[in-house]
């Protein structure tokens, strides 16, 4: 009898033997597939970032030429910049200086840029080859000679080292992003403008630059090689104003109010549901609501920052309060109860002792909920930020892009070849605003995490 | 005065009250040489609150109210026959022109007589009502001022009077939260049923062909708006983008939760959290240089024809834009599994990956399932990637390697040019708008339900 238990045992214990190595084999596969999955989700990422890195980073060099141009007064045959004569009005005084820029206006600039490039390529240009040859600039920089020309009209006669942007075509090129092997016909750039611009690198004409145009141009149709963020930058900033002044202090009270004040009810429940809901609903819902409202029933402007940060207000105010209120909820009772046992009213309690400890919790969940608003790009297609527009707006009313719907408008220009470096590097631009803003909320945490 | 400096102005004012009350109550208990109620601030505070409280209200009123009686003033001085001929629409048009001339802003075309001699009116009917709202502000605020600060005595409850204040403040604000909601449903439908007045309800929903046309002011050149191809590009996308999510997701969760060492947790979550905030428009443009090309090599190798904007492109790259949300959702979630409940599981002699799936994660199923419907709700409202990723075609097929359109992308494709309300080509993009509201409105309460549930059983 004691044998068979003792055998039971026995066969017990060997088939939990047997099935150990089978148990455990199968722990470490279970241990490995986690692992793969943390791995594999890394290198996804690593692959986004790397493969915008690569593309973006040799965007903010751009071909640049770097030549001695004369400010032939052949050609500038202007008079002199007026200057303010005592006695004269101020609207006496525009209504000449605006005659003096128009006749500045109406010089050949570009066959002063015609005249340097021959110079520079040491060649007799024939007037059939002076496409091929504009070809080589982009073609707005003539009006940059001309500003240049307004600031300081004591150029004339002289020669000067100008910087002027190559052509997005001729950056493409000297940076091999398209095939050179490709056969002529096609090819953006004309043989002869390809020789040349080869021939301009090698001497150290053309130089990989630092693009200022970057950052301080703004979006531009004709000339594509100094399309810049300048006004999208703005757009955003102003847009970032306005969520900040409304959806901070907003979110902040009403998290308040219903962590704090509001009693338990059905109503308070209600909204409750409401405001974690709103949290997970589409961005593009309230870009139809901004439209809707905003644009068609108060007759807002299109495409404006202001209509653009109200929306993404709405957007952005549920993250607020529902961070708020987890910050306050971390905060012991004991807190509370001991500023009112000491005398203090409710609203000081609040105010006083509650607040200043929630502070940095709310500071962080308000970055994080204005970084994403920051990123966010669907809204804004819905209320006409895709506009094209051309200048910096100097008020929150103005016609203005955004930096991700500019991302959004470059990364569908036709030029593929250039703005497709040209467009991650604008991503370059947001993402390092982003993550700075994300870095800064989560050492803001860091720093002044309590456990209690 | 432009409203700016009005209200700056009453804002010094404001300070210079608190200032007043302030000084008085102090005053007021040297003189009686007693407490007062409340300390000196609040009765400050008190003071600048009658005198701006009421200011402010007539402002607001009086900004919303006076363009709309100048603009019946202006009507009525009109010429009888000139408003006559004129439709409310015409009428509407008109008005904007001379409230542009009024304030000196160009119109198109310089403006007729009749249009100056209106406008010259209204200006002066402007003057008269922005001096007039000075005067009354100035009263309002004066007269508050003044009967605020002589009230202040030793019982005049400034605290409690100041706090209730601070309340309905502070009770207002979170009833923006419920207006957003409450203009979300109120556009979306009055839009909608706008759109149903062109097109049957039937029409849209059970229709297989999407194909609005141009809108043509005019003609009645109406396209076919069936929802069921976009419906079905949507679910496509998400399903594909969902099952790249889950499993890289919840695995991702279970190892950060459980196996995970401590130095690992701290570098890891940070980068999943900041993925978690990296816009969607990147990784849309990511779809559509990196991943399009990559699949559609890799097709062409295995003899399948990817095209480079496609439901998988999109899908893909959507599922690696969900992978933190799930995981950090999931993860929350594990870790609220009890500990007791693991080391029962390990005390029997379990492994540790035998717990977490005969114990931590049928415990933790709710939770997780709530996080799952959570992270379906984030795809299928999904826009950017899809704009760019998913090719724009709204044809009902079964191809996960065809171009597809969802609702998200015609939203956007129909609302984004001329901004008209009155076509169909462009209401519909409310229709669908309501649509996914409704879509994800269901799963996100289905979600918060379950997973609220779920917190109060570990609580």
């Amino acid at each position: 009898m004691s044998i068979t238990i003792e055998q039971r045992r026995q066969h017990r214990l060997m088939t939990i033997e047997k099935s150990l190595s089978t148990r455990h084999r199968k722990e470490r596969r279970f241990r490995r597939l986690g692992l793969a999955a943390v791995i594999v989700g890394m290198t996804l990422v690593a692959t986004l970032f790397a493969s915008i890195l690569m593309r973006g980073l040799p965007a903010f060099w751009q071909a640049t030429f770097y030549m001695e141009l004369y400010f032939d007064p052949e050609v500038i045959q202007v008079e002199d910049k007026p200057q303010q004569a005592s006695g004269e009005s101020q609207a006496e005084f525009n209504q000449r200086f605006a005659a003096w820029q128009t006749q500045v206006g109406l010089v050949n600039w570009q066959s002063l840029i015609d005249a340097a490039l021959q110079e520079t390529l040491d060649e007799e240009i024939e007037p059939r080859q002076l496409r091929d040859l504009r070809a080589l600039l982009s073609s707005n920089e003539r009006f940059t000679l001309r500003n240049k020309f307004v600031e300081d009209p004591s150029l004339l006669g002289q020669t000067i080292e100008v910087k002027m942007l190559a052509s997005a075509n001729v950056d493409v090129w000297i940076k091999g992003n398209i095939d050179r092997d490709l056969a002529d016909a096609r090819q953006q750039l004309s043989a002869q403008t390809r020789a040349w611009a080869d021939q301009l690198y090698d001497a150290g004409v053309i130089r990989n630059a630092f693009s200022t145009s970057l950052f301080l141009n703004t979006d531009s149709r004709s000339a594509p090689a100094s399309a810049g963020l300048a006004g999208a930058f703005m757009g955003s900033l102003f847009m970032m104003v306005i969520v900040i002044a409304l959806s901070v202090p907003l979110g902040v009270a009403s998290a308040v109010y219903l962590e704090e004040f509001a009693p338990k009810n059905r109503l308070t429940d209600i909204i409750e549901i409401n405001i974690n809901n709103l949290a997970a609903v589409p961005s593009i819902v309230f870009g139809l609501l901004g439209a809707s409202i905003f644009i068609g029933y108060l007759g807002l402007p299109l495409s404006a920052p202001l209509v653009g940060g109200l929306v993404l207000t709405l957007m952005t105010l549920p993250t607020i309060i529902i961070a708020t209120r987890a910050s306050l909820r971390s905060i012991p009772p004991s807190i509370r109860q001991a500023a009112l046992g000491i005398g203090a009213s409710k609203v000081q309690t609040v105010f006083h002792h509650v607040l200043p400890i929630a502070l940095p919790g709310i500071l962080t969940g308000s970055i994080l909920g204005v970084a994403q608003a920051l990123g966010e790009t669907a809204p804004l297609l819905l209320i006409g930020m895709n506009a094209f527009v051309a200048n910096v707006p100097s008020t929150p009313f103005e016609q203005s892009a955004a930096l991700p719907v500019q991302i959004y408008l470059w990364q569908g220009n036709e030029l593929r070849n250039f703005f497709e470096a040209r467009t991650s590097a604008a991503i370059i631009v947001l993402l390092a605003l982003m993550l700075s803003l994300n870095a800064l909320a989560i050492w803001l945490r860091k720093k002044f995490e309590t456990r209690w | 005065m432009s409203n700016l400096a009005l209200i700056a102005t009453l804002l010094l004012i404001m300070a210079l009250a608190y200032h007043l009350g302030l000084t008085r109550s102090r005053a007021v208990a040297a003189e009686h040489d007693v407490r007062m109620h409340s300390r000196p601030g609040y009765y400050g505070a008190l003071v600048a609150l009658w005198c701006g409280l009421p200011a402010l209200t007539l402002f607001l009123l009086w900004s919303f109210l006076a363009p709309q009686l100048i603009d019946m003033l202006v009507t009525q001085q009109l010429p009888i026959d000139l408003v006559a001929g004129m439709s409310d629409r015409e009428l509407a048009t008109f008005l904007r022109r001379v409230t542009a001339l009024a304030n000196e802003r160009s119109v198109s075309g310089g403006g007729t007589p009749e249009e100056l001699a209106a406008a010259a009116h209204m200006a002066r009917l402007q003057t008269f009502e922005n001096l007039s709202l000075v005067a009354l502000m100035a009263v309002c605020a004066v007269t508050g001022l003044v009967f605020a600060r002589r009230n202040i005595s030793p019982q005049w409850r400034a605290r409690n009077q100041v706090e209730r204040v601070i309340t309905i403040a502070l009770a207002a604000s979170s009833a923006v939260a419920i207006f957003t909601t409450v203009g979300i449903v109120l556009s979306m439908l009055g839009e909608a049923l706008k759109f149903f007045s062109f097109i049957s309800p039937a029409e849209f929903f059970l229709g297989t062909t999407w194909n609005p046309r141009f809108s043509t002011s005019g003609t009645d050149a109406q396209g076919e708006f069936g929802l069921l191809p976009l419906l079905w590009g949507t679910m496509m996308v998400s399903a594909i983008a969902l099952l790249i999510a889950i499993p890289v997701g919840l695995m991702t969760a279970i190892y950060m939760a459980e196996y995970a060492p401590s130095w690992l947790r701290n570098v890891a979550k940070p980068i999943i959290e900041i993925l978690a905030g990296i816009p969607t428009i990147v990784y849309g443009f990511f779809a559509l240089i990196v991943i399009g090309p990559f699949l559609s090599s890799v097709g062409d190798l295995v003899g399948i024809n990817i095209r480079t904007t496609s439901a998988l492109t999109a899908g893909l790259v959507m599922g690696i834009m969900i992978i933190p949300f799930v995981s950090s959702l999931s993860d929350d979630i594990i870790t609220q599994v009890p500990k007791s409940l693991r080391d029962g599981a390990l005390g029997l002699g379990a492994t540790k990956s035998e717990t977490i799936r005969q114990v931590v994660l049928p415990a933790a199923l709710p939770g997780i399932v709530g996080a799952f419907l959570l992270a379906a709700s984030r795809a299928i409202g999904e826009t950017m990637i899809v704009v760019l990723a998913a090719g724009n075609n709204p044809v009902l097929h079964a191809n996960p390697f065809e171009a597809i359109s969802t609702i998200t992308v015609t939203i956007v494709n129909q609302l984004t040019g001329d901004m008209d309300f009155a076509s169909p080509q462009s209401l519909v993009a409310f229709a669908l708008g309501l649509t996914l509201f409704v879509i994800t409105l269901g799963l996100n309460v289905i979600a918060l339900v379950i997973v609220r549930k779920y917190r109060q059983q570990y609580e």
